[in-house]
């Protein structure tokens, strides 16, 4: 009867593996006279970049983004306004990147492009070095036996 | 529209991310343990590596660039509204060792997820968590048509310490994988307290 929360036709959260070729020609735009498909050429997204610029460069896998809700602004990029979109709840940068099919690098570098001008914010991450506290462990330990 | 959650909770917490990695060769199940416990169907994320290609030496010095995606797998579990955990499988092919590195950082630990038929291709998963110091244990998965060995066979041939859990695993069923990560996580905390205790 009820399907699962993550198959239901339509929702945003639905998919996000699409095929290299998913939109075929569609999704293929002529900037500066030259024939540009997003996935082709990922960094034309970020206008040549492939490092994320200041916090944007602590972005983990699984670093959580979440849009600022309050923020309203004309003329941001379609690649913005997808992940905003998305971020309307805490989501990892994987699944930012899985979610909306842009390349992890490219992602990161949109994502502090967001972080930059306030329309995102992040949770602050712990050193990658670090061990989860033991309290987490256990919570997840519980978590995982109530499954 | 903004929701009544978001009216009521102008600055929602964002909660604790934490990641178990699910390694193994090539086939081992690796996705299939993590579909049979993700909430979500898993996802799949690439990174594209751009990289000069070497042993190219025929074309007279002659230096390419390759494009190389990779194709992560991973899957997600909502502890509670203050934590989430992640699922990550590791990349099949040995050259993507690149990945791994950013896989183990600050994860919780590590399931090594064993193929009996195919035992050498987990050797360089169980060598890099150990350098890693990432906390793994060895989940034996049940291939049809796999000869039985026990945990103790499995331990021999890996060469895997008596304080590392080689458990058996079904990573179709829901349950099973459950018991796994079970299993992972007590020995994090386990050793976490023999770590502490000197």
């Amino acid at each position: 009867m009820t399907a699962p929360r993550d198959r239901v036709p339509g929702d945003p959260w639905d998919g996000g593996r699409r095929g290299p070729c998913a939109g075929g020609d569609t999704s293929v735009g002529v900037v500066g006279g030259s024939t540009v498909g997003p996935l082709v050429r990922p960094y034309t997204m970020t206008k040549g970049r492939t490092r994320p610029t200041g916090r944007g460069g602590q972005l983990d896998l699984i670093t959580l983004v979440v849009a600022v809700s309050d923020r309203e602004e004309d003329g941001r990029e379609p690649e913005h306004e997808a992940i905003l979109r998305l971020c309307r709840r805490p989501v990892s940068v994987a699944e930012v990147s899985a979610r909306l099919d842009i390349p992890l690098t490219v992602v990161r570098v949109l994502l502090s492009d967001l972080l930059a001008e306030g329309d995102l914010r992040t949770r602050a991450a712990p050193p990658v070095t670090e061990l989860p506290e033991k309290k987490v462990l256990q919570a997840v330990l519980d978590g995982i036996r109530r499954l | 529209m903004a929701s009544a959650d978001s009216d009521t909770q102008p600055t929602e917490a964002i909660p604790h991310a934490v990641k178990i990695i699910v390694a193994g060769g090539f086939g081992a199940g690796k996705t299939t343990l993590v579909s049979s416990v993700s909430e979500i169907a898993p996802l799949s994320t690439e990174e594209v590596m751009t990289e000069a290609s070497y042993g190219v030496d025929d074309l007279g010095g002659v230096e390419e660039k390759t494009t190389t995606t990779v194709a992560l797998d991973f899957g997600r579990i909502t502890i509670g509204t203050d934590i989430v955990l992640y699922l990550f499988g590791t990349p099949g092919q040995d050259r993507f060792w690149f990945m791994w590195e950013e896989l183990a950082a600050g994860a919780l630990g590590a399931v090594v997820l064993a193929d009996t038929r195919r035992l050498d291709t987990c050797f360089h998963a169980v060598d890099f968590f150990e350098r890693k110091g990432v906390p793994f244990i060895v989940a034996v998965n049940r291939f049809e048509g796999s000869t039985e060995y026990s945990a103790e066979e499995v331990r021999e041939a890996l060469d895997v310490p008596e304080n590392v859990p080689v458990v058996a695993a079904d990573a179709r069923e829901r349950k099973s994988s459950k018991e796994v990560l079970v299993e992972l996580v007590t020995h994090v905390l386990r050793s976490r307290q023999a770590a502490m205790s000197g």
